[in-house]
């Protein structure tokens, strides 16, 4: 069956995203119902293609040079990308709700559900796109409507540098992106996913370009999906609203970069050396990204890095060459991140912006559907039992004990460490004593923003259950030598959260102060310093090239070369005809010499 | 016999007394006059040529003997000009000598 309706997803937030720019910036009730309207339409018909499976979508030519280069608009509906369709619409829609709440008062209200309308067409456009053109057009959007959204409170100078900064990163690993993309296509000719898919074999006989080119398009995916060493950007990027960090920077845009190699993994799958990049990439980013969040005191932060640990994760599950592990993680990642978002987004509201988790403290008691939602997310993000974390986690566990012990060692060392800072969270700003007047005063959210919780939170519980997850995913196998790892992972998880336990329970500070983790291991001043550095070089550089042999050279040397020329020639106008005569008859022998005897 | 070496030799003396002529002597009028030798000597070596070209028709190339009624000609324009220049010199500087007329060097 090829139909028209299954376009309908991507274009009911587009329209809403023309309708609101276009018509109604000024009446934000009406942006927000455009807005929440389209992204249910997109939401339902994703049900709808998930619930048809047979359902496929009219295909038209958009580029299309005969024997050169053919670009079509299709879609892929495959298993895959039904089940991120509507996981994306379907947190997009909790979301959208949830932002009636937490922007009630903002003034560019409009302006935020038309660029979040743009975010849900560019995200469902990545998930659904059938060739890298698309996928690729998408992915900048996605990075685009990031930028507007971090930016959202642009008259702050840290939301607008945060804004560029997330966009500049993501462009550096977008470039690679590209260069990945034109390589395949001049190897394959085609661009197509399925297409490209029986053509492999022939890159297959260069294993060298094959590494080559699944790196680069893993660059994208560095870039997008914020792994080492292109992560700087997530953890600023909280500037933004905080259902847009929910939305856009934990549960849909940087998983993007993990759905991207799922969906490309027959380039990636082909060389073990980009394999063994990938994973240890994953590896290094889930690493480093806990023990940063060990020390950071901004709540958002906190669960920024966890993103960044998380994701790290998946990465790994892609280079341990298992598809369905990484999609496993990332749909449980999805709600129970997007559920902490929410939570610790409730839980600033509350305390008018307050994001300092020192200042909270005792927060369970003045808001406690917040605080047994967000109990449930955490518990998930640090894989206890039975909640969805635990499953996912303890399968990306068991395919690294299956297949590199070193990377398997690093991943329980960051599980523990997962649960050390997710439980120094809690302590901190849910027990204790309230440590300022206005977490003292806080009181429970309006029901538009408790509800969104209470889905995710009844979704982060079930996720990981088969029976569950199994109609949306399919779920990567246990093997028997899987028993004891699970085992692993909760002696890791009980050591993380008891030393957490001993460490911060009812503390009104830090106790530990390590300067390293607090600065996140200098990378932000190692970057700017380079970036200082590089500049400082080509300044001096071309201020060289400039002075020396533009101005110098160039310049001066010419007009010095004429003068100097004429003061020699001046010479010879001695203003004696005689001498005049002699000369001319001296050239005119020459000459004839010349051309007589010499050639 | 007088061959075509002859008449080259004559030619080049003429032209070799012309060139000195105009590199040593300082009076205008002499030096104008030693063109007009080296001018003649370029007219005996093209007749010269033409003289000893003779043609399968029997008949000598005219080519070079056009071309010197030609420089005749021009020579004899080209001294008309040469004088009405001295003459205007010789009034205002009152002198022929090229070695009171340097004014134009830099």
């Amino acid at each position: 069956m090829n139909l028209m309706f299954p376009w309908l997803i991507l274009l009911a937030p587009l329209v809403s995203a023309t309708a609101i720019t276009l018509f109604t910036l000024r009446w934000k009730t009406s942006s927000s119902a455009i807005s929440i309207a389209a992204v249910l339409v997109s939401f339902i018909c994703s049900c709808l293609i998930f619930a048809h499976r047979t359902v496929a979508a009219a295909e038209f030519t958009w580029i299309g040079i005969s024997g050169v280069f053919h670009v079509p608009l299709g879609l892929t509906l495959d298993q895959l990308s039904r089940t991120m369709a509507v996981l994306v619409s379907g947190i997009g829609a909790v979301i959208h709700i949830y932002s009636l709440g937490y922007m009630r008062d903002d003034e560019g209200k409009s302006r935020y559900f038309a660029a979040l309308s743009l975010f849900m067409f560019a995200i469902l456009g990545i998930v659904v796109a059938n060739n890298f053109v698309m996928l690729f057009i998408f992915w900048e959007l996605v990075g685009f409507t990031s930028y507007v959204l971090i930016g959202h409170w642009f008259y702050r100078d840290a939301a607008a540098d945060a804004a560029n900064k997330a966009f500049i990163t993501t462009r550096i690993g977008d470039f690679g992106f590209m260069i990945g993309i034109l390589m395949v296509w001049m190897a394959t000719g085609s661009l197509v996913f399925a297409e490209i898919a029986p053509r492999m074999s022939t890159i297959a006989g260069h294993p060298l370009l094959l590494t080559i080119v699944a790196l680069l398009i893993f660059c994208g995916a560095v870039g997008k999906s914020a792994q080492f060493p292109l992560h700087v950007w997530l953890p600023d990027a909280m500037e933004g609203p905080t259902p847009v960090s929910a939305l856009i920077h934990a549960a849909t845009m940087v998983a993007a970069g993990v759905y991207m190699l799922v969906r490309v993994a027959f380039v990636i799958q082909g060389s073990p050396a980009a394999l063994l990049v990938v994973a240890w990439i994953g590896t290094i980013t889930a690493v480093m990204a806990a023990l940063i969040a060990t020390q950071q005191d901004d709540i958002k932060r906190i669960l920024a890095y966890s993103t960044l640990s998380q994701l790290g994760y998946m990465i790994m599950a892609v280079g341990l060459a298992s598809n369905d592990a990484a999609m496993f993680h990332l749909f449980t990642h999805a709600f129970f991140k997007a559920l902490l978002f929410l939570g610790a987004g409730s839980v600033i509201v509350m305390l008018h912006h307050e994001q300092n988790i020192w200042n909270m403290g005792g927060l369970s008691r003045k808001l406690p559907i917040t605080f047994a939602s967000f109990l449930v997310g955490a518990l998930a993000l640090i894989g206890c039992p039975p909640f969805s974390g635990f499953f996912s986690k303890d399968a990306i566990l068991a395919l690294a004990y299956e297949r590199n012990t070193a990377i398997f060692a690093v991943a329980l060392f960051t599980a523990f460490l997962t649960a050390f800072y997710v439980i120094r969270m809690l302590l901190i700003v849910f027990f204790g004593n309230a440590r300022s007047d206005i977490a003292r005063e806080s009181h429970e959210s309006p029901p538009v923003m408790i509800v969104p919780l209470i889905v995710l939170a009844l979704l982060a519980t079930l996720g990981g259950f088969a029976f569950f997850a199994r109609s949306f995913l399919t779920l990567p196998v246990e093997r028997e030598i899987a028993i004891f790892v699970p085992a692993l992972a909760i002696a890791a998880l009980i050591a993380g959260s008891g030393l957490a336990i001993a460490l911060y329970r009812n503390r009104a500070s830090e106790p530990v102060d390590l300067e390293l983790l607090r600065h996140k291991f200098y990378f932000d001043e190692l970057y700017s310093s380079l970036i200082h550095w590089t500049q400082e070089l080509l300044a001096h550089v071309s201020a060289f090239v400039d002075r020396w042999i533009i101005d110098a050279g160039a310049v001066g040397g010419s007009s010095r070369g004429a003068w100097g020329i004429g003061a020699l020639l001046r010479l010879v106008q001695v203003g004696n005809l005689q001498a005049y005569v002699f000369l001319f008859g001296l050239g005119v022998v020459a000459i004839i010499y010349f051309a007589i005897f010499r050639f | 016999m007088t061959t075509l070496g002859d008449y080259l030799l004559v030619s080049g003396i003429l032209f070799s007394i012309g060139f000195a002529g105009v590199m040593v002597r300082r009076n205008l009028i002499i030096i104008l006059m030693s063109l007009e030798l080296m001018l003649n000597a370029a007219n005996l070596s093209l007749v010269a040529f033409s003289r000893f070209r003779v043609g399968p028709d029997g008949l000598p190339n005219y080519n070079a003997q056009v071309f010197v009624f030609f420089v005749i000609t021009v020579a004899a324009a080209e001294v008309a000009v040469g004088l009405a220049i001295l003459v205007a010199l010789f009034r205002i500087r009152q002198t022929t000598s090229v070695r009171d007329i340097s004014s134009l060097k830099f």
